[in-house]
């Protein structure tokens, strides 16, 4: 029997399970587009059928950040940047849990940048959501790396002199096999994409916008916005990466005309996940690794019986 | 004078096969019943550079590399950059032979590839004169010669063995069964005829010379291996099954032997964009209850200083690595140093809450990389191997007995799911993972790991309350503090009961004391041989707790001397500074004998040191640095 009796439980999971029993007062500003992937993640929950002692969610820093502290699960709220190289050791240590990244712009695309391509050439079997609001928020205000050329803030009185990172565009060319974008004003959407991001068998990026209405006023709340599944003006194969590819760009581009257009970009299902490319080579044991610390019965490997015959 | 001990080098160029050679020749005298020891030095490229590694044998237990050597075998580099011109960086085709052949005992064999160097260079840099000052035997063979009859010149490694064991007298028979075992078909074939045409050859040359290796036997089965073999070894009889690194001289050793092992093991070994992944992935598994570690050298560990706090503040227990090497910077990447010992007891910011341990040498290294997990899982901490390249390279028979130990695969202080149900849990559902009083009255509240029932709780870098919330409470703040460092007390506590691992050598009366750390231990063990030998009254204190410090041992043996000199390889005295800071006294006792240009102390150099520093005699002239005690 499995030392994780909640891994795989067989019954009906309610949303409110994941919210916390007393649940804490939010420091989110009123308007912030955080609460938007707060709710649609916890309506995602039950339609993938994961409870909460089987999810583990890993946050960077920031408003971003503080995510683990209103959604109930196993939390590891980690460094600037850095929740991508956490939770992928954990889901090869336990491919088992179900594991869910997240983080700002500023935590995804600028300091950790690395490590999101990195992650998406790997192709881990995780969901990440940035949580992009083209500002750093909780340090009050300064330009990040999704800021609009000639973005003014405190840190860039003169405007910014660079181009926004194409965060779409930069996670197809590295790798990851199911991207898309979606926005906070759009509930419905969001809580489908994150749910089938959850479902999806290797690296899932969702660029979640997410207004903030504090630092950035200029933006335009991301409304109105056009879901590119649902229009008539783009007709394109989701599962194309030359078409999604030009779909990507015209998404980036037109954010800073004021065009918001979100959902699916890509989607690549053939391509098999780190975790199965890693066993297939012989690299990953079959079984989860850390259930086998558990496991009363499990033997040992000695390197006196293994090894030293080599240095006889 | 005859030399009852063999300090036999072997010199070439980088890519010229010195390192699998010396490798054989070592095993080879180990297995007819001497003991060994080997030093490698070697450039920081692929092909080309002077490369050596030193074998020294005797028919007793080798503490050090020796003083100097007493055989050379100069192969040449054969991948020398402008071979035939005068360059920048010198003759580089005949530095194996001529670059510190002072080092040569009076008496030596030296033993040169004419097939490879030329005459006149040869003649150019005076051996002859050289050789008759110091009745040197100068043996000049074309060894690449013996080697193409048979098909590759690269086989010239072999026939320096070949012709080394006629001029010693110790016979082909254990390199021969090395070549049967190691190598197959033709490749085999041509080996063994180089080797016995080198043999032969060289058998006629009748070298009267004053080398004596001594026979030796071994009351039982030995092994050859190195630190980082026996670092791995210790990680793996510990129940690693996980390493996360980014290759950086010398650490690589350590992450290649864990790498080509894991799989074989049930394990994973992941090699990531970056030293701040690495540590970040190692954090990744352990919080999953996975026995992990990751590790790099002085460059790469400082990436990782983020996820050392975060280790620390979240009371993830992993296990890390520092193979030191000589810095500021890109520094020396092949040479070794032991200045990053600061460094790896401060860096991350807030108050540091972890574990160092700097083992002395490969019985330690296996030892105290399983303290070190011990340590990390059962008091959720991270836990610290700091090591330097001397002990990564160096290759030492000891008796295979001592890896003959059970192996310990427990994730230390997690509760199973029983145990979860009746434990405290706060009213937003969460496990109560940091309690400020744990039930047992320790100080380590135990963990629940993902998947386990009603285990969730929130691991954050942030201060948090019981639960894992976030909280800047005053009160809960200092608990916590408290609490996480208290752990050190308590661990402090542990090892002085259960492992001590600081090592005492010399008579326990002795006026004098030579206070070394971690890879310099032995050497200054042997230098205080010497010394009592001579007369001196000296003993020795090998310290390897470096975090917690074991400050009753050591302060009681710093009253029981009148001076001590503190050995280490840095500038700045670190080892003495951090004992001073932690005891508080002592000052005006410690002075210190410094080296740090690149090659680790000689036991004959400690000697000079101590000798010099109780004359009051000056260092300048040699390559070590004298710093008095305070007051002084």
């Amino acid at each position: 029997m499995s030392a994780f009796s909640a891994i795989g439980e067989d019954r009906e999971i309610e949303r409110d399970e994941f919210t916390p029993g007393i649940e804490p007062q939010a420091t989110w500003c009123p308007g912030c587009g955080d609460f938007g992937v707060l709710k649609a993640l916890k309506q995602a929950m039950p339609e993938v059928g994961k409870n909460p002692d089987e999810v583990a969610l890993f946050t960077g820093i920031g408003c971003s950040g503080k995510l683990n502290s209103y959604f109930n699960s196993y939390g590891f709220h980690t460094i600037h940047g850095r929740s991508l190289p956490v939770a992928r050791a954990a889901k090869l240590a336990n491919p088992e849990i179900e594991v869910i990244a997240a983080g700002g712009d500023g935590d995804g695309y600028g300091i950790g940048g690395n490590h999101t391509i990195h992650t998406a050439r790997e192709n881990h079997d995780m969901t990440y959501i940035v949580f992009n609001n083209e500002i750093f928020g909780l340090t009050k205000g300064q330009t990040s790396p999704t800021s609009p050329k000639g973005h003014k803030s405190k840190t860039q009185p003169h405007g910014s002199a660079k181009s926004p990172i194409r965060p779409l565009s930069q996670q197809l060319n590295a790798g990851a096999t199911y991207i898309a974008r979606t926005a906070a004003v759009n509930p419905n959407q969001a809580k489908e994409i994150i749910a089938e991001a959850i479902e999806h068998d290797g690296f899932a990026h969702i660029d979640f916008l997410t207004q903030c209405p504090t630092w950035n006023k200029d933006a335009k709340h991301y409304v109105p916005y056009t879901d590119v599944q649902q229009s008539d003006e783009f007709d394109f194969d989701v599962s194309d990466r030359a078409e999604a590819a030009e779909m990507m760009r015209k998404t980036e581009e037109r954010l800073y005309e004021g065009e918001v257009l979100t959902g699916r970009m890509y989607i690549e299902d053939e391509r098999p996940s780190y975790g199965q490319e890693k066993r297939s080579i012989g690299e990953m044991p079959e079984e989860p690794l850390a259930e086998r610390y558990f496991d009363e019965d499990a033997e040992w490997e000695r390197t006196y019986d293994n090894l030293l015959q080599h240095h006889k | 004078m005859t030399d009852n001990e063999l300090i036999w080098r072997i010199a070439g160029g980088s890519g010229d096969g010195i390192d699998s050679t010396s490798q054989n020749f070592a095993k080879a005298l180990m297995r007819s019943g001497l003991h060994v020891f080997t030093h490698r030095h070697y450039p920081s490229r692929i092909r080309g550079g002077h490369t050596y590694v030193e074998v020294r044998a005797k028919d007793e237990n080798v503490q050090s590399r020796g003083d100097g050597y007493n055989f050379l075998l100069a192969l040449g580099d054969s991948f020398a950059r402008n071979p035939q011109d005068e360059a920048y960086y010198g003759k580089e085709e005949l530095k194996p032979l001529y670059e510190n052949f002072d080092d040569l005992r009076e008496g030596g064999v030296l033993l040169y590839d004419e097939g490879l160097l030329d005459e006149e260079d040869v003649e150019e840099i005076e051996l002859e004169e050289a050789a008759e000052e110091n009745d040197w035997h100068v043996v000049p063979m074309d060894l690449r010669g013996i080697a193409k009859e048979h098909g590759r010149e690269i086989m010239r490694n072999t026939a320096g063995i070949g012709a080394t064991a006629a001029i010693l007298d110790i016979g082909t028979e254990e390199f021969e069964t090395l070549i049967e075992q190691n190598m197959a078909g033709d490749m085999q074939e041509a080996n063994l005829a180089v080797l016995e045409d080198a043999y032969e050859a060289a058998s006629e040359l009748d070298i009267d010379h004053d080398i004596e290796v001594p026979d030796g036997s071994h009351d039982e089965e030995q092994v050859i291996l190195s630190g980082s073999n026996a670092i791995s070894y210790g990680a793996l009889d510990e129940g690693c099954r996980f390493i996360s690194g980014y290759p950086m001289t010398p650490w690589t050793d350590v992450f290649t032997i864990m790498s080509q092992h894991l799989p074989e093991f049930g394990g994973i070994s992941e090699q990531v964009e970056d030293e701040i992944a690495a540590a970040a992935l190692a954090l990744g598994a352990s919080h999953m209850g996975v026995k992990s570690m990751s590790g790099s050298s002085g460059g790469g560990f400082a990436l990782m200083s983020e996820p050392l706090g975060l280790a620390e503040m979240t009371e993830t227990p992993v296990v890390l690595v520092e193979a030191m090497r000589a810095g500021p910077s890109t520094g020396m990447p092949t040479k070794p140093e032991q200045a990053d010992l600061e460094h790896v007891l401060y860096t991350s910011q807030g108050d540091s809450a972890r574990v160092v341990f700097a083992p002395a040498n490969i019985r330690e290294c296996y030892t105290q990389t399983r303290s070190a997990f011990r340590i990390a899982y059962e008091y959720q901490i991270p836990s610290i191997v700091i090591y330097d390249q001397k002990i990564q390279g160096e290759l030492r028979n000891l008796p295979a007995s001592h890896f003959d130990e059970e192996p310990n695969a427990d994730p230390g202080s997690v509760l199973t799911e029983e145990e979860i149900q009746d434990a405290a849990h706060h009213a937003s559902g969460k496990f109560q993972r940091f309690l400020h009083e744990p039930e047992d009255g320790s100080n380590v509240s135990p963990r629940s790991v993902p998947g386990q029932k009603d285990g969730r709780y929130l691991a954050t870098g942030n201060e948090h309350n019981p639960s894992g919330h976030i909280s800047e409470d005053p009160d809960n703040r200092i608990a916590q503090m408290e609490r996480r460092l208290n752990k050190l007390d308590d661990i402090r506590a542990d090892l002085d009961e259960n492992a001590s691992h600081q090592t005492y050598h010399g008579p326990e009366d002795a006026e004098y004391g030579i206070l070394v750390w971690g890879s310099q231990q032995d050497t200054a063990f042997e230098a205080v041989d010497r010394l009592n030998e001579n007369g001196h009254s000296v003993k020795a204190l090998g310290v390897s707790d470096m975090a917690p410090y074991p400050v009753e041992e050591v302060s009681e043996w710093l009253e029981s001397v009148d001076q001590a000199l503190v050995v280490e390889m840095n500038a700045t005295a670190q080892f003495r500074g951090l004992t001073q800071k932690e005891i508080g006294k002592y000052g005006d006792k410690m002075s210190s004998l410094l080296k740090y240009n690149g090659n680790p102390f000689e036991p004959a150099e400690i000697v000079d040191g101590f000798e010099s520093s109780i004359n009051g005699e000056d260092l300048a002239a040699t390559n070590m640095k004298y710093l008095p005690a305070a007051g002084d």
